[in-house]
């Protein structure tokens, strides 16, 4: 039997949006992973000396840093919203409607934010 | 009466080398189904055109297709929702195509027997009804209601980016049967959910779930299962078990 098989490119994802999401979802790990590197430096540079980390605080101030600051927030959030979607389905049977868990998840992760906020601001 | 444009991809083995879309002006009323319109032209237009169907009820699962590029059953998808088209129509992803709109399941059914999807009793009733609680039936029901459509294959990018991977309804119809208190064959399903290909070949896109049109959740089968591949893998340490 001759059978015809269509190949898979590169850029399947782009063939529904339900891809487009999962692969914004996937890729945000990357924008993560420079923000994690990025507050590692800051580390490093605290335990050198307060100049060179008054110099890391300065070079965070700079509009492009910002910017993607705030693009690694929107990702990040992102992700956070999509990791407690899919959280009822890895947990096992628990009678409990999977919106319960998703809202729970999200508002759990919501005051977290808001009282490390305040607690960094106090 | 309206017409639809209906775009459907053809395929003859022995005279294309390829695949190329063939249109189609099929007249329809408010009731037509896609399958329908695939009848009307196979009966009115183009004799030639290959599909497979058979309860038109969304029952049997052979009437899966892609409709302007998602999967869905062409017998429970509506013309009237499409108008004027076009409509797009083509076979599901991920498969190979034998003819037209027909695909080769054959990966798809040597996956499933691997599964064992039948029930291993655990003991013996001997003459007596296998008593099950409605909580113990809840354990799997969704999951038997899978009927083999293979829209949730065309949904996975993961089999489509490696056919080698167990895939969504087969994992869900494995775990029908571990999940059953009925069922004492875990253990001989369990080589299949550890496997590489296996449940650690999902990377949770749950689109398989969203396009199930029985309602099932293979995403929510494959992730549960990682949960019982990790213990699986961790509990032989504590008690080791023979010929493994």
């Amino acid at each position: 039997m001759k059978a015809y098989r269509r190949p898979v490119t590169a850029w399947w994802w782009r063939r529904n949006p339900y891809y487009v999401w999962y692969m914004v979802r996937e890729a945000s790990c990357v924008v993560l992973t420079i923000y994690a590197l990025t507050l590692l430096v800051g580390v490093a540079r605290l335990t050198q000396s307060e100049v060179r980390y008054e110099d890391w605080l300065e070079r965070l101030s700079r509009p492009w840093v910002i910017a993607y600051h705030v693009l690694a927030f929107v990702l990040v959030a992102y992700h956070a919203w999509t990791w407690f979607k899919i959280m009822p389905k890895t947990l096992p049977r628990v009678p409990v409607p999977d919106k319960a868990i998703v809202v729970a998840g999200v508002t759990a992760i919501g005051i977290c934010s808001v009282l490390l906020l305040w607690a960094a601001r106090a | 009466m309206r017409t639809i444009a209906i775009e459907c991809l053809r395929y003859h083995p022995e005279a294309d080398a390829a695949p190329h879309w063939q249109h189609y002006d099929v007249p329809f009323t408010d009731d037509m189904t896609v399958l329908q319109g695939l009848q009307y032209i196979k009966d009115e237009l183009d004799g030639s055109l290959t599909f497979r169907w058979s309860c038109r009820m969304a029952i049997c699962g052979s009437c899966g297709t892609m409709v302007n590029g998602v999967p869905r059953l062409g017998c429970e998808t509506f013309l009237r929702d499409y108008y004027p088209g076009p409509l797009r129509v083509e076979p599901l992803t991920h498969f190979p195509i034998v003819r037209d709109l027909a695909i080769d399941q054959s990966d798809f059914l040597a996956k499933l027997e691997s599964a064992k999807p039948w029930l291993m009793p655990k003991v013996d009733p001997g003459a007596e009804p296998h008593r099950q609680t409605p909580e113990q039936l809840a354990d799997y029901y969704q999951y038997s209601q899978c009927i083999n459509c293979l829209l949730c294959y065309a949904a996975c990018p993961q089999y489509g980016l490696n056919e080698k991977f167990t895939g969504p309804a087969v994992l869900a119809l494995l775990h029908r049967y571990n999940a059953d208190s009925r069922d004492g064959g875990k253990q001989e399903r369990m080589q299949l959910v550890n496997a590489e290909d296996g449940v650690w070949g999902c990377t949770l896109v749950g689109y398989c779930s969203e396009v199930c049109p029985k309602g099932v959740d293979p995403a929510r089968a494959v992730n549960q299962n990682k949960i019982e591949s990790t213990k699986d893998y961790f509990l032989r340490f504590l008690a080791p078990r023979s010929g493994r």
